[in-house]
């Protein structure tokens, strides 16, 4: 039964998303749009697994002492930070004690690592973790600079948030994709490459299309490289990745086949 | 010499401040109040075009209902006669009662939208007032006091501003009860009256009146009168309801139209069938029928031949050259989400590598963008090493969830690959930027890599820094390749004749075409 009900399962609905596609009535898109918001609420509960994963890995990595373990404090700390940055907001204008209430309850956590990664003094880490732990909740209930906000978004708007979130975590984001430009120069280097007569091709079109985009070569070079680029851009190249879409949707269609009939298995973890 | 350049000079001087007068007295010219002469000539009399003729209206087809289309032919003036026609204009007759839902409807949103801000504002203005109360002593002593406007004027006093905010907050806790006690009648007299709207409607022509919904451009044969489906939306579309409408040619002078043509009762409803689907309808049975066919001629013990793929080939060589070097091998399932077929599909190529991965007893790491992928994956992961004997070999923490920020990411597993140093790293599923800086991250790291994607934009990268590259469909036919089970080989089959079908198809619709007869290609055409 372990093994049947998910197979059941995914064959009813399978069939029944396979059936809605054909359908436009109302009731077919009430169904529909009652499934994908139950999509949604198993991501939230989702949400939940995935952060006690990254937390246990993180732990494991100071217990095990791993290479780089150090990093896995910043991470924790960095996480507890945000979690209550996302959670906290100013009253007014004055900060009261809300920085030293930030460093008791990092602390706190921290010292709940420690105990779960320490072999020996895990009692003293978590005496710690108490001592820690009582003066954040001290400081928050008698601070009233600050409050925690829970049923609105109001944290989310806050100073702290606002401000890691846009000027560190957007940063890091634009500095890892600006490393693109750069991985695209070695990979270009390495693709174009005149080993033979195929690689030679390749370099030839590549040229004629990067003229084409170039705006300082394109005057040079004229209408008939812009014309040979725009034709190996939309006979050549576009047919070929038509080919490809087309056997794309086949494997799609095979694949959700395989998944509903019950052929495949093994994404339910039976090989 | 001297004399002749300064009457140069002068004559220059002269022209310059000519000019300057002239364009003073053309901006002042432009800029007078003239007035406009008392007699405007008289717009010459427009006649009143033909109407439309033929109108008919019918439900709208392949919908979910909540629409009506409505053809004509065009008034006998409308690109020719007197071409006198600009526009027409669609009415529809709507019952009174439909006034009376909007507004029920307005007055329930306004109660919901009272008792969210009411949730919201009344801690704040509790904690504002217990705040006033502590500084009350300092904001009175202070040089920068709260101003505030009280009964008699403008006065400097903190005690108002706390007598207002009492006042506040008691009418909040007041009328929170009473407002959050008056949603559920309105819903119901909001459902009632939604109820009664199919009679109003029947009722035609008493209790309502002709409104407009719409405007086509002369030339027009035909409109559709679309609304929502959503009973809480202003713009909400009845169904099984009697609608009747009117059209009208319009001139550029806009009293002057032409008789109205009315056209009713017609009613929407949704369809069971989206007749434009069925090509597709078609294509899935034709593949279903390969399929169970090949499917069957496997079971019977046919020999079907596969054409090999190295990248498949590939992924024995790579998992023994880790168990060889002693390293981890690192599989990535992309950015994409547990409903995607592609992740799909990348979860029983995982299924495969990690039962080969445990018969090697080789570590194996799953960072996962998704949570919900990554509760797929941990057991996928578990079950393979069940299958292949070793589950105690299997660690959780192998299978982990990293970030569902895409640079987070791949910042997150650029430096497991340099840490970690896998000899190998597999790439399937989607993905999106990351797919360069992930696969040239491995190439620095010396791995052996093994990449499969269906986004088109992403193969090309792929191609360059990766050893193997599944392209396209093959990332959906590894997991049969790899499992080598007559029952998956069939399907392969299958999509192997679903292609040639295609192909076919494709040649017969290029000479179809080319021969005039375009019908077979029309076939084919997929609405909505």
């Amino acid at each position: 039964m372990k093994q049947q009900l998910p197979r059941i399962i995914v064959l009813v609905f399978g069939a029944f998303l396979l059936f809605q596609f054909f359908v436009p009535h109302e009731s077919s898109e009430w169904i529909y749009e009652f499934l994908l918001d139950w999509i949604i609420i198993i991501g939230v509960f989702a949400l939940a697994v995935g952060i006690w994963s990254l937390f246990n890995v993180h732990v494991e990595k100071i217990k095990t002492r791993k290479f780089g373990w150090k990093y896995s404090y910043v991470t924790l700390a960095a996480f507890a930070s945000m979690v209550l940055f996302g959670l906290t907001a100013q009253n007014g204008q004055e900060w009261g004690w809300f920085f030293p209430f930030l460093v008791t309850a990092v602390l706190t956590v921290m010292m709940i690592v420690q105990a779960w990664a320490s072999k020996g003094n895990a009692k003293l880490f978590l005496i710690a973790a108490g001592v820690f732990g009582l003066s954040a909740a001290l400081i928050a209930w008698l601070d009233g600079s600050w409050s925690f906000y829970f049923q609105t978004a109001a944290p989310l708007q806050s100073f702290m948030f606002r401000r890691t979130f846009d000027n560190i975590l957007v940063s890091l984001h634009a500095t890892m994709f600006s490393l693109l430009a750069f991985f695209i120069a070695s990979a270009a280097y390495r693709a174009f490459r005149a080993r033979n007569v195929m690689a030679s091709l390749l370099l030839i079109a590549a040229l004629v299309v990067m003229s084409r985009f170039n705006p300082y070569l394109e005057p040079l070079f004229g209408e008939k490289v812009n014309r040979l680029s725009n034709w190996l851009m939309n006979v050549p190249n576009l047919a070929a990745q038509r080919a490809i879409v087309m056997g794309i949707g086949l494997g799609m269609v095979a694949t959700a086949l395989k998944v509903v009939l019950g052929i495949e298995r093994n994404y339910m973890g039976k090989g | 010499m001297v004399n002749s350049v300064k009457g140069r000079h002068m004559k220059h001087k002269l022209k310059l401040v000519l000019v300057l007068l002239l364009f003073c007295w053309t901006t002042a010219a432009a800029q007078s109040d003239t007035p406009l002469p008392d007699t405007v000539a008289a717009a010459p009399s427009i006649p009143p075009p033909a109407p439309v003729t033929n109108l008919q209206a019918v439900d709208t087809d392949n919908d979910h209902g909540h629409a009506i289309t409505l053809t004509w032919e065009k008034s006998a003036d409308d690109g020719a006669g007197a071409n006198a026609v600009v526009a027409y204009d669609v009415w529809r007759w709507y019952p009174f009662d439909m006034d009376v839902v909007d507004s029920l409807r307005q007055d329930l949103a306004a109660t919901r939208d009272a008792v969210r801000a009411f949730r919201i504002d009344l801690p704040r203005a509790e904690r504002a007032l217990e705040e006033l109360r502590e500084d009350a002593a300092k904001l009175n002593t202070t040089r920068f006091r709260v101003a505030v406007p009280d009964d008699s004027g403008f006065t400097l006093t903190v005690d108002y501003a706390l007598r207002k905010l009492e006042d506040t907050i008691a009418y909040m806790r007041d009328n929170r009860p009473t407002l959050m006690n008056r949603i559920k009648p309105e819903q119901q007299e909001l459902d009632q009256a939604l109820e009664r709207l199919t009679q109003a409607h029947a009722a035609f022509p008493q209790n309502g009146e002709w409104r407009t919904v719409g405007k086509a451009l002369a030339g027009a044969t035909g409109f559709t009168n679309t609304g929502s489906k959503d009973q809480t939306s202003s713009d909400f579309f009845p169904d099984y309801s009697d609608l009747y409408y009117r059209v009208e040619a319009v001139t550029i002078d806009p009293t002057v139209r032409s008789e109205a043509v009315q056209v009713g009762p017609v009613q929407s409803t949704g369809q069971w069938f989206h007749t434009g689907k069925i090509p597709v309808v078609l294509f899935v049975a034709m593949f279903l029928v390969f399929t169970v066919t090949f499917v069957q001629l496997a079971k019977r013990g046919t020999d079907l031949y596969v054409r090999p793929l190295s990248g498949i080939e590939a992924v024995d060589d790579a998992i023994g050259r880790a168990t060889e070097m002693g390293r981890p091998i690192l599989y990535l399932l992309g950015i994409g989400v547990a409903t995607e077929v592609n992740t799909i599909a990348s979860f029983s190529i995982l299924g495969r590598v990690a039962k080969r991965v445990a018969e090697f007893q080789t570590p194996i790491i799953v960072p996962c963008y998704d949570p919900i992928v990554m509760a797929v994956a941990q057991e996928v992961v578990k079950s393979s090493f069940l299958d292949a004997g070793r589950s105690d070999d299997y660690r959780q923490e192998s299978v982990f969830f990293v970030t569902n920020y895409q640079f987070a990411y791949v910042a997150a597993v650029n430096g497991i690959m340099l840490r970690e140093r896998p000899a190998t790293n597999i790439y399937m599923g989607k993905f999106m930027a990351e797919s360069l800086l992930l696969a040239e991250t491995g190439t620095l790291a010396g791995s052996i890599q093994i990449a499969g994607t269906d986004e088109i934009a992403q193969i090309p990268f792929f191609i360059v820094s990766c050893d193997y590259t599944l392209i396209g469909e093959e990332l959906y036919a590894a997991s049969a390749y790899l499992g080598r089970e007559p029952v998956l080989l069939g399907s392969l089959k299958a999509q192997d004749w679903a292609k040639a079908v295609i192909m076919v198809c494709a040649l017969i619709g290029m000479v179809a075409t080319a021969l005039g007869w375009p019908a077979f290609a029309h076939f084919f055409q997929v609405t909505g």
